[in-house]
Parts: structure tokens; sequence; C-alpha cells
């Protein structure tokens, strides 16, 4: 085993910054009031709660109402699609990508059991969509379409403000995962033309748990629980406070942030990607540009993603793998497939994602660890001998 | 997940490779999951007193193709043909649930191996 740590996983999750949990131990501690509660203790509470709402809201050029808070990506998109599906109260059409996160991609599974028609639409080989097929697929019993800012596999970043532009044109509910995006990359929802946008809080170096749902002023949706009221009856239950404030105050950061990490974590993932790629037998999925400052997604041929993990993980390198061993399933990532990999393919790859804290001597430490775990696989493996 | 052995069958797998004058070769794959193994054998008076592989695949396969190797060495081949894969899993010390299936690819190359040597001698002798 190795005694260094390179934790490349960022897609996965983050770490929480050392000011998010400043910023929320006071509400572990002294102020420990309910928000709905009328007294002092309460009310000092809803303060912070409130200004928490006010930061998440300007990190993404929403106004505070727009703001629900909920437990995560999960959950916001859930919120959004069977919502807006409920509120419809019968069956409709709805427009999503054949890349969806599960968080998405299932809810629109399900929603087919109850009786609605949903076009998963195809996606090129680096995951890009094109805005004109999803203007082609709209009907008249189209009433949402969710299509995700940025993929979490391949870290291929979607036109989302012309599809906005599309989706408003027909008057259709448009919702987007923006998980992988938020932090990482400017959004500005008006800008976007989002109805509604999902956010969570442990993909920035926010607490796990936490996350938020945009909902555009005006946009009707009906709620999935019922309870006290909280959240404007969307998302009731007693508040996350803690959560809330911690999530809020690494947003702020991460976006006031943007303008110097970005450049520099997109170096960093291009040294990380032209070393790859001088190991033969190597391919990078997804897109050369429109990608994700922090993601790296390669395919080795003629081994497995698991075994390069574990081996990965010996030399204490963190990442992960789209292969079906890695997840528990038999099948590869539906993501990887949709881009036109063959299985061997998919079941070689392996994505690395950089984030805060990661540096030119981590990338240069994978980078000379990574090509002997190759080869020692290679040397195991039945293929590719044909060299 | 994995425990130290199948770590350490991982890590450092034992018989790797080929043989070049193999009595026997023995193949089998798993369509759905990808995984493949090769197994050769070099068989004396009924014993099996060489074995490598080739195995694509993930921590488990390999590790459990491995573990097979040591398994077999010295065994009579109707020894060997008693191996099953939930005794290659046991021998490992065990494998997480989802990741049994991984580990039935090394009996059934060694079966599949035994079965060609057989039909190899069969044609020898009737040839």
């Amino acid at each position: 085993m190795s005694n260094r740590e390179v934790y490349m996983d960022h897609g996965a999750t983050t770490p929480v910054r050392e000011e998010a949990v400043e910023a929320m131990l006071p509400f572990f501690k002294e102020l420990y009031g309910n928000p709905s509660s009328v007294h002092s203790q309460g009310r000092k509470v809803r303060k912070a709660f409130e200004n928490a709402r006010e930061k998440t809201a300007a990190a993404i050029g929403a106004n505070p109402e727009e703001i629900f808070f909920t437990s995560g990506g999960t959950e916001s998109n859930n919120i959004a699609l069977r919502g807006a599906a409920k509120r419809l109260n019968k069956p409709g059409h709805i427009i999503t990508s054949s890349i969806e996160h599960h968080a998405v991609f299932d809810v629109c599974r399900d929603l087919e059991k109850e009786g609605h028609r949903v076009t998963y639409l195809p996606v090129d080989n680096m995951g890009l969509l094109d805005p004109s097929r999803v203007e082609d697929a709209i009907t008249a019993e189209t009433f949402i379409i969710s299509i995700m800012a940025a993929n979490n596999e391949i870290g291929t970043v979607q036109p989302i403000e012309e599809i906005g532009k599309i989706a408003a044109g027909h008057k259709i509910l448009f919702h987007t995962d923006a998980v992988q995006v938020v932090g990482q990359l400017p959004v500005d929802v008006k800008k976007m033309q989002v109805d509604f946008l999902s956010l969570s809080g442990h993909k920035f170096n926010g607490p796990k748990g936490v996350g938020a749902l945009y909902k555009r002023k005006g946009v009707k949706i009906d709620p999935l629980y019922h309870g006290g009221g909280q959240e404007k009856k969307l998302r009731p239950g007693t508040e996350n406070v803690p959560g809330v404030v911690g999530l809020s105050r690494a947003l702020e950061l991460s976006v006031e942030e943007i303008p110097g990490k970005k450049a520099a974590l997109e170096a960093l993932r291009d040294r990380l990607i032209d070393g790859l790629l001088k190991i033969d037998d190597v391919v990078l999925n997804g897109h050369p540009e429109k990608r994700l400052p922090g993601n790296v997604n390669v395919s080795f041929s003629f081994i497995e993603g698991e075994s390069i993990l574990l081996s990965l993980d010996m030399h204490g390198i963190a990442a992960s793998s789209g292969s079906a061993c890695s997840s528990g399933s038999l099948d590869p990532s539906h993501v990887l497939s949709a881009i036109g990999l063959d299985h061997q393919t998919a079941h070689g790859s392996i994505r690395f994602t950089l984030g805060r804290g990661n540096n030119e001597s981590d990338v240069d430490y994978v980078l000379e660890k990574i090509p002997s775990v190759v080869e020692n696989l290679r040397r195991i493996s039945p293929m590719g001998k044909t060299k | 997940m994995y425990n130290e052995k199948v770590v350490d069958h991982f890590n450092n797998p034992r018989n790797v490779g080929e043989l070049a004058d193999a009595d026997a070769i023995g193949e089998t794959g798993s369509f759905k999951c990808g995984d493949t193994m090769t197994l050769y054998l070099k068989v004396r008076n009924g014993i099996i007193e060489d074995v490598r592989f080739q195995t694509y695949g993930c921590g488990a396969a390999i590790a459990s193709s491995s573990m097979l190797t040591e398994m077999v060495k010295g065994k009579t081949l109707d020894q060997a043909l008693a191996i099953t894969n939930q005794d290659v899993a046991d021998e490992l010390g065990g494998l997480p649930p989802l990741k049994l299936h991984c580990s039935n690819l090394a009996a059934d190359a060694l079966h599949n191996a035994i079965e060609n040597y057989r039909a190899r001698q069969g044609i020898g002798k009737t040839g």
C-alpha cells in the first residue's frame, strides 16, 4: 500500500471545505432553533436560513423566492419531474437524453410506467446533444424537457441555453440537472431559460444530504410530500439549517473562485489527458473541448475497469469506472453505451475527476504509476496479444 | 470490499501466461459482463503438472483465476474435475455476494480444458 493519497473522484463527492464547516458549526450548537418558531431563538435561525437562500439564489442568477432546499440532486430532480407530471394529471410526453444521471433517467422510466411517453434523445459519440433533436421531438403532449447541464461520467457540457430557447419558444417546461456544473462553471438560470435547475451541496465542497431546486417564479407543480408547509409547501419538513448554511457558504465561495480556478483545473485536466493518451491503446471518452474543467474519462483496451481501480487504489489513487463490475450490475454504464462504445471499451473506462486540492504533482503521480498498472493487467489479459 | 487473500492473488497473481507446449487449453467467457479466461494445462500420467492462465476481468475474476491454478497443480484430472466455482470462492476465503458471478469463470475454464484434453487424447487414440 502507498502512503500517498491522491483523491481524483470529485465527481462522486468532495470534501467539505473549512469555511463551510465553520459556517455550519454555530447551527449545531448555540443556534439550534426551529426556523418556524416564533421565539427569538427561532427567529435568529430563520434570518440565517433566509440569508443562505439569498446567497444560493445569487450564485445562479435567481431570486431567493425561487430557491427550494432539498436533500440533494436526486430529490430536486424528482420534485421537478414528478411534480410537473402530477400537476398535469394525465398522460403526457417527456423529452430527455439517453445519458442522464439515474436520478433523472430512472424517474423517467418510472413515469413511463404511469402512462407517460418518454423520448430519450440520442447523443453523438462525444456525448453532445444536438438541440435541433429537441425541437424535432416536441409534440402537442410534451409537458417537460429535462436535459443535464453536463454529464457526470464523460463530462460533456450540453448547449443548455440553446435548448432553453427552444423550450421557451414552445412554452414547455425545461429542467436541467446541473449537479455537476454548479460551482464549476458560471450558471445563470435566466440566460439558460430554465424553469427548474437541480444542484447538490456535496459536489462543490459543501455538505452531503443537502441540495436545492430552482423553480422559476410562476411555474406551478404539485408537491410530492405533505407536512408542515415548509419551503412554500413544495418540500415540507423541518429545515436542514446547518446543511443549507454550509451549502450556501461553499457555493458562494466556489462561484467566486470560478474565474481563477477554471483555467487552472482545465490545465491539470489536459495534462492528465495528454499523459494518459501517451499509453498505447487508450482513448478519451467525451468531448475534447466542451468538457467539465475537472473531468477525465479514458478507456484502456484489453483490461477491465474495476481491476484498474483496485490497482490504482494500491497506489493510493482514488478514481471511478463505468465498468459493470464496479457497479455490481452486469451491463456497462448506459452513458458509455449511448456514445457508442462497445462492451469492452466501456468496461475498460476510468474516470478521474479533479477538484479543489489537486495539483500538478498529483497528476504527475498518477501518470507515473499508471503505466505499470496497465502493463501488469495487460500481461494477465488474454486480449490484445496480436501487437 | 475484498479480503486480504483475494487482494494478494490479485496483486501477485500466480501462474500468469501461456504454455507453449500445453496439452490442453480451456476457454470461457461471460458475454454479458465481458470477462474471459484462458487456461493452459500440461498433463503427465493423468496429473496436472503445470498450469498457466490469462484473464480479462475484474479483481474477483483475476484472483479466482490465480487461486484456481494453485488448487489444480498436482491434482489428477478427476480430482480437478470435481473442483467447483464455489470451491474456488471458498478457497479465497469468500467474495462479496455481488462479485460471486465474476469468480464463476475459473472452474468453468478448468472443466473446458479437461474436456479439451480428453478430446485430444481420444483423437490421438483412434487416429
